[in-house]
């Protein structure tokens, strides 16, 4: 059988994966995929916990995490698209009027 | 070696190597097809934890709704040329880099020396939990209320889509 610290560290991969994306990449679509994988990598480790505890609540909770993925794609990307009619990038360097 | 054991670390390698890729291809389409690859495997995961409906659920949203969201909006978007993305190695990235290193180290550290949980199998009701009769039984009596909230959140995420896409100049 496979431990559950593979599982877990398998996560903890995907979880880094996501963040390195978010850190380094300029195109925000890509910055918003890097965003489902952290999410996926929660998920991941949510089930492996369930499983091997023996408690459903884990399992449950990931159907909320997947509740808030969807609606939080489907937002982010209706404000992809607005930016990007508002001004024609979906570079995040050049997206900067919030800022300071 | 088993056979599942077999299965389930090449199903760890497919994951580990199509989420870097995702974050290493230069062409947003192909990062969105690594990704739909990435949930696939992570489906795969989800049957070996003994987790089938999770498993379902997850591809049905995740490679059936939301990657085709991504695509059409990729396809939308319609981004000429890729050069404004060539992205140089500066010294930000470098900060970013060692930041994600640090902090899987930690993590590793974590889980495989500090305090590893040691648990090697599976508990004997996974196969139990993991159906939908079971499943649904729960989210209906035990966690009813944060069921109707998720109806709120939906709705929500509904009108500010709408509301956000739409185009201004109507008035």
């Amino acid at each position: 059988m496979i431990p559950l610290d593979y599982y877990l560290i398998l996560s903890a991969f995907l979880f880094t994966t996501g963040m390195l994306g978010v850190l380094i990449r300029r195109n925000v679509i890509v910055v918003f995929m890097s965003i489902e994988l952290m999410l996926n990598a929660v998920n991941l480790s949510l089930v492996a916990f369930s499983s091997f505890i023996g408690n459903p609540a884990g399992q449950i909770l990931v159907f909320f995490v997947m509740t808030v993925a969807a609606a939080e794609a489907a937002v982010g990307l209706a404000i992809i698209i607005s930016l990007f009619r508002n001004k024609l990038t979906i570079n995040i360097n050049e997206i900067n009027i919030l800022k300071w | 070696m088993l056979p599942e054991q077999i299965i389930t670390y090449s199903l760890f390698l497919v994951a580990v190597i199509s989420a870097v890729m995702v974050i290493v291809s230069r062409n947003p389409i192909n990062s969105a097809l690594y990704l739909v690859l990435n949930f696939f495997t992570l489906g795969g995961l989800y049957l070996t934890l003994n987790a089938q409906f999770i498993a379902m659920v997850h591809i049905l949203v995740y490679a059936g709704a939301i990657m085709v969201l991504f695509l059409f909006v990729i396809m939308l978007l319609n981004l000429g040329d890729e050069k404004q993305f060539v992205e140089k190695l500066n010294k930000k990235n470098f900060v970013g880099i060692f930041l994600s290193i640090a902090f899987f180290a930690e993590l590793v550290y974590i889980f495989a020396f500090l305090s590893p949980s040691g648990a090697k199998a599976l508990s004997l009701n996974s196969v139990e939990i993991g159906t939908v009769e079971y499943l649904g039984k729960i989210l209906f009596t035990s966690y009813v209320f944060p069921f109707e909230i998720t109806s709120f959140l939906l709705l929500a995420s509904i009108i500010g889509a709408v509301i956000l896409a739409k185009k201004k100049n109507l008035e």
